[in-house]
């Protein structure tokens, strides 16, 4: 478990992080998004007994990070941004020694080391130097780092930034294959991770934690969120009966490309409604879709609010 | 017997040991400075020292010239041990696994300090050229080794506070050899007229005490007082001790 009360960073008069209070259970894979320098990667450091808080407390597996460091950073597997690594060191001995300081010994010590080579594909680039791989590879020795000692908790701080789509692919899948009974939280502001990999997202901006939904709950609020689009030949000529019908509150058209969006009042249903419209008028269409909402829509909305632009500005006035 | 070794071998300062003494072998790095070690070593005993010249059969010529060389070569070694964990960004990554900072300061110091070690080693011929040559006294050789590796270790402490204070290598470099050239002539006329004017005569006192050079020539000629050998743990533990707290002070940037 993973729990932050009123968790505070602050360099001199910049506070990084504001009083961000959460929990997390076994279970439970957690998105941190947020814009750039939005606090993410210092809420991380500090969960993972890097920086020391200015205040409030944070504690993992029931250890507080600052009380009791060395048993809250046994139970934990941190790949800090940008995967670092020693260069110099293949990725054989660099295991190696993480083993050793993880007090991984003799019989189980093997097996934790094939088991993590094995499970990140390490083996042909073993013997080479970490500071000769490609970035794909230097990420995956990282990620084998973290998961060595099988930690209950695991943060990863941008686990997937710039790798190609493939490699991609495979650190979401093997997030997700370890996710049942550890805590994993991942930082990313790639908005199709959440989806690919959380349970739940916590949107940080400027330091403060605005939201803290599963990914539906945050696509709902979006005002796509049950709205109905469509591609048609004349959409101009349709706008007007699709506004008419009940339970619709407006209709856009795309400028760029024509498609044509309904948004729905508050809950109702449109779908079937607009289905019927276009069967009874015999009007020609394609890709009609029902929007599950959009979280980049959501996301900009949170953290773009006015409210937080006049206090940024406060804070660097 | 094996437990206990055991025990050392699975200690968090003995991991870290290794990794970093490893590391310095796995570049040029090391060769080069061993190399170059041992031919101003040898160079500056038999040119500017007179090792044959002065027909006595002891090594101080040898030593004399160690505070010399290691305020140029330790720097180098201790440059890299903290700033370069820093610009790669390892220093997060070592210091989020189950080690306390002591730890991690003192594995990293005793690697670069065994590296010193293993170069001051080498220069065993000269030891054996004395003893084919002479009939030396072999305590005050010994005596010699052991205040050359004290006054090493010396260097390289505060070399790693240095390297901790900043993420520039070069700085580092530059920081310490200055650093050491200050405490290097505490007590001698270049560095006591400038303190005296600047902090009046009692400072100038206190500060002469902290001569590395006094204390390591007291040591070299043989004399290894309790004193000496005191000044030099204790300057080493004073500076991890400030290394220590600069990697907590500077972690955040």
């Amino acid at each position: 478990m993973i729990e932050t009360h009123a968790l505070t960073k602050r360099y001199g008069a910049l506070t990084a992080v504001d009083a961000i209070s959460f929990r997390v259970e076994p279970g439970q894979v957690l998105g941190f998004l947020g814009p750039n320098g939005a606090g993410k990667s210092t809420t991380m450091k500090m969960i993972a007994g890097f920086l020391a808080p200015t205040s409030g407390s944070a504690s993992v597996c029931g250890f507080d990070v600052e009380r009791q460091p060395i048993e809250a950073k046994r139970c934990v597997g941190y790949l800090p941004e940008g995967a670092p690594g020693y260069g110099e060191m293949s990725p054989r001995s660099f295991l190696g020694f993480i083993a050793d300081l993880r007090g991984l010994k003799g019989e189980q010590r093997r097996a934790r080391l094939d088991e993590v080579t094995g499970r990140l594909q390490l083996e042909a680039v073993l013997d080479k130097p970490i500071d000769t791989l490609s970035k794909g590879f230097k990420r995956r020795v990282g990620l084998a780092q973290a998961i060595l000692h099988d930690p209950p908790v695991l943060i990863l701080d941008e686990p997937t930034d710039g790798l190609d789509p493939n490699q991609k692919h495979e650190v979401r899948a093997l997030i997700r294959s370890m996710a049942r009974d550890k805590i994993i939280v991942i930082s990313t502001h790639i908005l199709e991770e959440v989806h690919a990999v959380c349970t739940r997202a916590v949107i940080i901006a400027n330091g403060r934690l605005l939201a803290d939904a599963t990914p539906e709950e945050l696509e709902a609020r979006s005002r796509y969120h049950g709205a109905v689009s469509l591609t048609t030949p004349n959409p101009l000529a349709l706008k007007d009966g699709l506004a008419a019908l009940p339970g619709v509150a407006s209709v856009e058209v795309d400028p760029q490309d024509g498609r044509l969006t309904a948004f729905p009042k508050a809950g109702e249903p449109i779908f079937v409604a607009v289905a019927e419209h276009l069967r009874s008028r015999d009007i020609g269409f394609s890709e009609l879709q029902l929007e599950r909402g959009r979280l980049d829509e959501v996301f900009r909305q949170i953290t773009t609010r006015p409210a937080d632009a006049a206090v940024a500005q406060e804070g660097r006035a | 017997m094996s437990t206990l070794a055991e025990r050392f071998a699975g200690h968090p300062v003995a991991a870290v040991f290794r990794r970093e003494l490893a590391s310095y072998f796995a570049t040029p790095l090391a060769y080069v400075f061993i190399v170059i070690f041992l031919v101003l070593a040898g160079a500056f005993s038999f040119y500017l020292g007179g090792f044959y010249e002065r027909g006595q059969a002891d090594l101080l010529p040898f030593f004399n010239f160690h505070p010399w060389l290691y305020l140029f070569l330790v720097p180098a070694v201790a440059m890299r041990l903290w700033a370069e964990e820093r610009k790669s960004g390892t220093i997060e990554l070592l210091l989020t696994l189950p080690i306390t900072m002591w730890q991690a300061v003192l594995g990293k110091f005793l690697a670069a300090w065994a590296f010193i070690g293993i170069a001051l080693a080498l220069t065993f011929p000269m030891w054996i050229t004395v003893n084919y040559l002479g009939d030396p006294d072999n305590g005050v050789i010994v005596a010699g080794y052991i205040g050359s590796l004290l006054m090493a270790g010396a260097f390289l402490a505060i070399g790693a506070c240095l390297s901790a204070a900043t993420r520039n290598q070069v700085v580092a470099f530059i920081l310490t050899v200055a650093t050491c050239f200050v405490l290097l002539l505490a007590g001698y006329p270049l560095v006591m007229d400038a303190v005296r004017a600047v902090a009046g005569d009692g400072v100038a006192q206190a500060i002469a005490q902290l001569s590395f050079l006094t204390h390591f020539s007291a040591i070299s000629r043989g004399v290894l007082d309790l004193r000496d050998l005191l000044f030099f743990l204790l300057t080493i533990g004073f500076w991890l001790y400030a290394c220590a707290v600069v990697i907590d002070l500077k972690k955040a940037d």
